[in-house]
């Protein structure tokens, strides 16, 4: 069965339509790669899944393990498996990351019936994760992301990520920002990660970090459609010609030609 | 007299309800005002007990009770009450709440006393309890008893101390206290002594009939050098449209330091109107630090005069109210002498139809070059309704000085709020998680770890929705 199967689906902001029936589908196990030009509908479509209420849904559905994602309120969405890595870590003055991150955790243990972590295990468990990570422990006692460079900012998304052991994981442009020792700290963290029963959807304007997290599907987003799907080998070719040859290609032939 | 009417009702937006023709001047009676006047209340208190003390206290009690005739009740019309009225108090039937029916146990205490070792003077309806009281012996480095024992018992230089720092002129509410109180705590440390343990004074209102009201006051007297905590808090036993009128007067030495803490917790009907009023000597340090969550009404007065040179203040504050409650401070920072500190910060979150007010008043007179003074007071609106004004008030007189003030209202970070969702937090205990955020700063600055503790528990209850 599919893990995430998005059929038709438009969505805008504010009366603007971004995504235009776009359908796209993971498996379990699987890494998928969204590229694309700036204002294609990438970050829409990773703030869209994760349910932030100012993206309106005028069309199509999403399935998430068989069931209505869009009918869940964001904190069901990430009780339920999906996991947003944000493009934009928010900082949160006066809340303690540790506290944060438990209540998270806790949240998600409770609705898939498993007993709350008391602060001692969870303290054992948030030792061995950022081991993973390699990131400073001491991170977790400052408030979240207060303060934290971008490339700790990104590097907490990653470690939050482990500790919450989502089903689908979305990186949105977790790439930007980042030297390339942080780039690859990030991505060691999300191979480490990977397992059969878990999908990853990596949004990304460049094929760099595609070099790290090796996906299985690359899909091109452009103007709010997936206009051509491929192999790891498309984010090459992407990356030497540039996104106008695709263009014309489907230009050429219309939509409803692509399989 | 009228009745007393459902506090809950009628009285949210005086702004708006006010008359053009309301009376100025004294206002004691006219249009607006339903409710006692001036008079009725005097006759109410005067008809109590008699109010004890020596020859030179009854000679100030009735300059207060004078000067309150002469004033009468503050409308809006008065700046220092121009965004809340008093009208609530005047509606309750006011006389004098009697010692207590009954006694109360321990264990019904036992929930104010937030399991801090200290000593601890416990005030039933403003009557002292010895029997609840734990005082350290007489003769110590700590002397703490009841006003009233002090009075009787020709305590020293109570005289001296006693209504010279909050002002009967200023404030009509502290004259009517010094007409009229009957007991409060009397704390001195003598020079040079350091008390570790902290004092805490507890006061309880336990009555349920309307208008029963206590006029508390209390001296604390820290001598030269010396260091100690007060820790002071009000709370209600029952639902009781209670009336508490407190003054605590800090007399602070030379180089003493006071750490003061007042937690305001009274039940939802009770009205609370106190004013808290320092004095410091030569690089003294006092923190104060006010909480106020309860009543549907409080008023603090919050003050300041610093005597001597180099003396340092910290005003932290954090008021919380919701439904229809209001809630006052009034601040002010007396710079009268060169090279001082203060330093404020004030914090409130207002939701319902609730109705805050910060006034932060600095003086800095003409000799008191070098003054550092910063305020800051910032506010969470949690609902469409809610109201704060918010006023800072800066009247600088010196040339070589740094003062700094500012004052923010906002709302719940909405993306912060979605990034606490994203994670599997609910709505409402991520707006709980982000509303204690914004109160830990205040929190976090008070010196006792269990009144930390028990604020943060509070603050997650109260937001659990």
């Amino acid at each position: 069965m599919e893990l995430l199967e998005i059929r038709n689906l438009s969505a805008g902001v504010e009366g603007k339509p971004i995504l235009k029936n776009l359908s796209l589908s993971l498996k379990a196990g699987e890494v998928h790669a969204i590229m694309g030009p700036n204002g294609g509908g990438k970050s829409t479509l990773a703030q869209v899944l994760a349910g932030r209420s100012e993206y309106e849904v005028t069309g199509g559905s999403v399935l998430f393990n068989g069931a209505d994602l869009l009918a869940l309120k964001p904190e069901e969405r990430a009780r339920a498996g999906v996991f947003l890595a944000f493009q934009y870590p928010v900082e949160i003055p006066g809340v303690n990351s540790t506290y944060f991150l438990r209540a998270a955790l806790n949240e998600c243990r409770k609705a898939r019936g498993e007993a709350e972590l008391d602060p001692g295990a969870f303290l054992k468990l948030v030792r061995q994760k950022s081991k993973i990570l390699e990131l400073d422990p001491a991170l977790l006692n400052r408030s979240v992301n207060e303060g934290f460079s971008g490339g700790e900012k990104k590097r907490n998304e990653i470690f939050q990520m482990a500790v919450l052991e989502p089903r689908l994981a979305i990186l949105d442009e977790t790439d930007s920002g980042l030297d390339i020792d942080a780039l690859q700290a990030v991505a060691a963290g999300v191979n480490k990660l990977r397992r059969p029963d878990n999908a990853t959807l990596v949004i990304t304007h460049y094929q760099r970090l595609l070099n790290y997290i090796v996906p299985d599907f690359v899909h091109v987003l452009m103007e709010g459609q997936i206009v051509k799907s491929g192999g790891k080998e498309l984010a090459l070719a992407l990356e030497e010609r540039g996104y106008d040859w695709i263009l014309e290609e489907t230009a050429a032939a219309p939509a409803g030609a692509r399989s | 007299m009228t009745t007393a009417l459902d506090p809950s009702k009628g009285q949210a937006r005086p702004r708006a309800s006010w008359p053009a023709a309301a009376a100025s001047g004294n206002g004691d009676a006219g249009p607006a005002r339903a409710g006692l006047s001036m008079g009725e209340v005097l006759a109410a208190f005067e008809k109590g007990d008699s109010a004890p003390g020596p020859v030179w206290l009854k000679l100030r009690r009735q300059a207060a009770l004078a000067r309150a005739a002469a004033v009468g009740f503050p409308t809006t019309h008065d700046e220092e009450w121009r965004f809340t009225r008093v009208t609530p108090v005047l509606k309750l039937p006011l006389h004098p709440a009697d010692a207590a029916l009954r006694r109360l146990t321990r264990e019904e205490i036992a929930p104010f006393t937030f399991g801090l070792d200290c000593w601890r003077l416990v005030f039933v309806d403003g009557h002292f309890c010895r029997e609840l009281s734990s005082l350290p012996t007489p003769g110590g480095e700590l002397e703490a008893g009841s006003l009233r024992a002090g009075l009787a018992g020709g305590a020293p230089e109570l005289e001296r101390h006693l209504t010279c720092c909050a002002s009967d002129q200023a404030n009509v509410f502290t004259a009517l206290n010094t007409a009229f109180f009957q007991d409060g705590a009397l704390l001195r440390v003598a020079a040079g002594k350091v008390v570790e343990r902290p004092a805490h004074l507890l006061f309880i209102s336990t009555r349920t009939e309307a208008g029963a009201t206590a006029h508390v006051r209390n001296l604390i007297v820290a001598g030269p050098g010396s260091e100690m905590k007060v820790l002071e808090t009000y709370a209600s036993l029952g639902d009781g449209q209670t009336f508490t009128n407190a003054v605590t007067e800090l007399v602070i030495g030379e180089e003493a330091r006071l750490d003061h803490c007042k937690i305001q917790e009274e039940g939802r009907r009770a009205i609370h109107i106190a004013a808290i009023a320092a004095q410091q000597g030569r690089k003294s340090q006092w923190t104060s630090h006010s909480v106020s969550t309860g009543a549907q009404l409080a008023r603090h007065q919050i003050q300041t005069l610093f005597q001597g040179e180099g003396g340092h203040c910290l005003l932290n504050g954090l008021f919380l109210a919701h439904g229809e409650q209001r809630v006052d401070h009034h601040t002010v920072v007396d710079h009268a002498q060169p090279r001082c500190e203060s330093h404020e910060f004030y914090h409130g979150v207002l939701s319902g139809r609730a109705h805050g007010v910060f006034n932060g008043k600095i003086f800095v007179r003409q000799d008191a070059q070098k003054t550092n003074a910063k305020q800051t007071n910032r506010n969470l609106l949690l609902s469409e309704e809610a109201v704060i004004d918010t006023k800072p008030q800066l009247e600088i007189f010196a040339d070589d000085v740094k003062c700094t003030h500012g004052a923010t209202v906002g709302q719940i970070d909405e993306e912060a709020i979605f990034y606490l969702r994203s994670r599997g937090i609910g709505l409402e205990r991520a707006r709980q998680i982000m509303v204690r955020a914004f109160a830990s700063d205040v929190v976090e600055r008070i010196p006792l770890e269990p009144v930390r503790a028990h604020l943060n528990q509070m603050l997650t209850e109260r937001f659990k929705d």
